[in-house]
């Protein structure tokens, strides 16, 4: 096992994404932050008050689950269903920022377009990950991320957060065969 | 879990997992597009070979919204009314390659039987089995329990649950005191001894025959149907009396606990065992518990089909 981001790191990270998304959405106006539950959702909060530090408003932030709408769903036993709250302003028209862990076959990011596709349309859908792990099985591409981690796939990479783990961190374990 | 045969063959957290799936698919019944791709492909046949309006169509509603394919099959206008047997209706389904099947029937143990059987491979999910039990009402019921007066917390413990009437007759009571009292409610059963079944004792409930001295003290008031086509014998001497001393009308409605809610599986025989004003009043979920038994259905759809054994609280 290995770390890859300390706690200082993953907070470094979140400060730079912060400003990257104000910077490309030129201020946090019409932006929206949704998390993908577990710990995407954790992630999205505190990018919320980061943003809300800088530039002094607060940002409309929510959950998206994307369980029901998974490609793997028969393949594994069902998961539980985490809740999806979507911020009072809505999404119709909104940047709206997704936030994730970690970023790997790119799966869970098309049921989450799926998902916002049930829900409203917005102006721009735009992605966000702490870890960029790589073996992409679909054509998505994040455009906030925290560090590219080249890792193999026997490797399984592994995030740690404090609201629910108790500290921050991120490793890489290898997994046995 | 492959099955929904019967509340004894869920523990409790399975059966909060169901409650909570439950209400995270509501907003979906409350969104603007009420319809999922999560069983998409997949076939459900509703067979009922006993009447019913509510969880026939409940199920049919659920299964769609979860873009399920729906067959609808009912005993009238089926080779069942020409006397086919469960064992040759069940193997036409399995050749039809039906996912799961929602049975409902007359005969006590019925789901039981197909679920045991090797006459199909799907997933079997009782809707009502003779005088057996109804889990999927059980849990709709709990789910409406829990939204109104659920003290913020998964189950329903410090809650008294007041079921009335025809207990003899009624898989939802039966359903109902295994579901109520595993979540931790209080449940007082209030019938004539005519209306009771045999072995009571062993229910984890309390009984009692004065329905005046228990409804001032309990937080649910759920009415029963009394099921006139299930009795062979006279149970009571007539309607008016009956109504008399184990209906709920306003003037009974009046000694409730403020905040206590009045319940009933449906349909209803107004002016019977509820009368029309306590059934079309403020208090009364009636209505409610038909929306909400869509969402709990889709639930119990998901956890059966949506893949192996249900994982409990994890991510």
């Amino acid at each position: 096992m290995s770390v890859a981001l300390s706690a200082q790191d993953i907070n470094r990270a979140l400060t730079r994404i912060s400003h990257e998304i104000i910077e490309k959405n030129q201020g946090s106006a019409n932006i929206v932050l949704l998390g993908i539950p577990t710990r995407g959702a954790h992630l999205a909060s505190r990018i919320s008050s980061i943003i809300a530090s800088i530039e002094g408003a607060e940002v409309p932030t929510g959950t998206l689950d994307i369980t029901l709408f998974r490609d793997d769903l028969r393949m594994r036993p069902p998961r539980a269903i985490m809740p999806t709250k979507i911020p009072t302003t809505g999404i119709e028209g909104k940047d709206v920022v997704l936030v994730d862990d970690v970023l790997f076959s790119g799966r869970t990011i098309r049921a989450a377009l799926d998902a916002l596709g049930e829900i409203g349309r917005p102006r721009t859908v735009q992605l966000a990950a702490l870890v960029d792990r790589g073996h992409r099985e679909l054509p998505i591409k994040a455009d906030f991320v925290g560090k590219n981690l080249p890792t193999s796939k026997n490797q399984s990479v592994k995030v740690l957060l404090s609201e629910i783990d108790g500290r921050d961190e991120v490793t890489i374990e290898e997994e046995a065969q | 879990m492959k099955h929904l045969l019967s509340i004894s063959n869920l523990n409790k957290s399975e059966a909060i997992s169901i409650l909570d799936t439950a209400s995270e698919l509501s907003r979906v019944s409350d969104g603007a597009v009420k319809k999922l791709p999560t069983l998409r492909g997949r076939t459900i046949v509703n067979l009922f070979a006993e009447d019913s309006t509510r969880t026939r169509i409940s199920f049919e509603a659920a299964a769609k919204r979860l873009s399920a394919d729906v067959i609808n099959f009912s005993a009238k206008g089926s080779s069942l009314s020409k006397g086919e047997s469960l064992k040759d209706t069940a193997m036409t389904l399995q050749a039809m390659g039906a996912d799961a099947v929602v049975i409902r029937h007359p005969a006590s143990g019925a789901a039981q039987r197909l679920a045991d059987s090797e006459w199909m491979s799907g997933s079997v999910v009782n809707a009502g089995d003779g005088t057996h039990e109804h889990p999927s009402q059980a849990l709709l019921d709990a789910f409406t329990i829990r939204k109104h007066l659920g003290m913020g917390g998964s189950d329903l413990s410090g809650l008294s649950v007041a079921i009335v009437g025809d207990i003899l007759h009624s898989r939802v009571a039966r359903s109902n005191v295994l579901l109520l009292s595993m979540l931790g409610a209080q449940v007082t059963l209030v019938a004539p001894p005519t209306l009771l079944p045999v072995g009571i004792a062993n229910w984890p409930a309390t009984v009692s025959y004065d329905f005046d001295s228990v409804i001032p003290h309990v937080d649910v008031v759920m009415m029963l149907r009394v099921q006139q086509e299930r009795m062979t014998d006279l149970f009571f001497p007539n309607a008016r009396e009956y109504s008399r001393y184990f209906g709920l009308n306003s003037d009974r409605m009046a000694q409730m606990k403020s905040g206590a809610i009045v319940m009933h599986p449906g349909p209803m025989n107004r002016g019977l065992e509820i009368s029309a004003e306590v059934a079309d009043s403020a208090r009364s979920v009636i209505t409610e518990q038909v929306t909400n038994g869509v969402s709990v259905r889709m639930a119990i759809l998901y956890v059966l089909l949506a893949g192996g054994a249900l994982e409990v609280g994890s991510n």
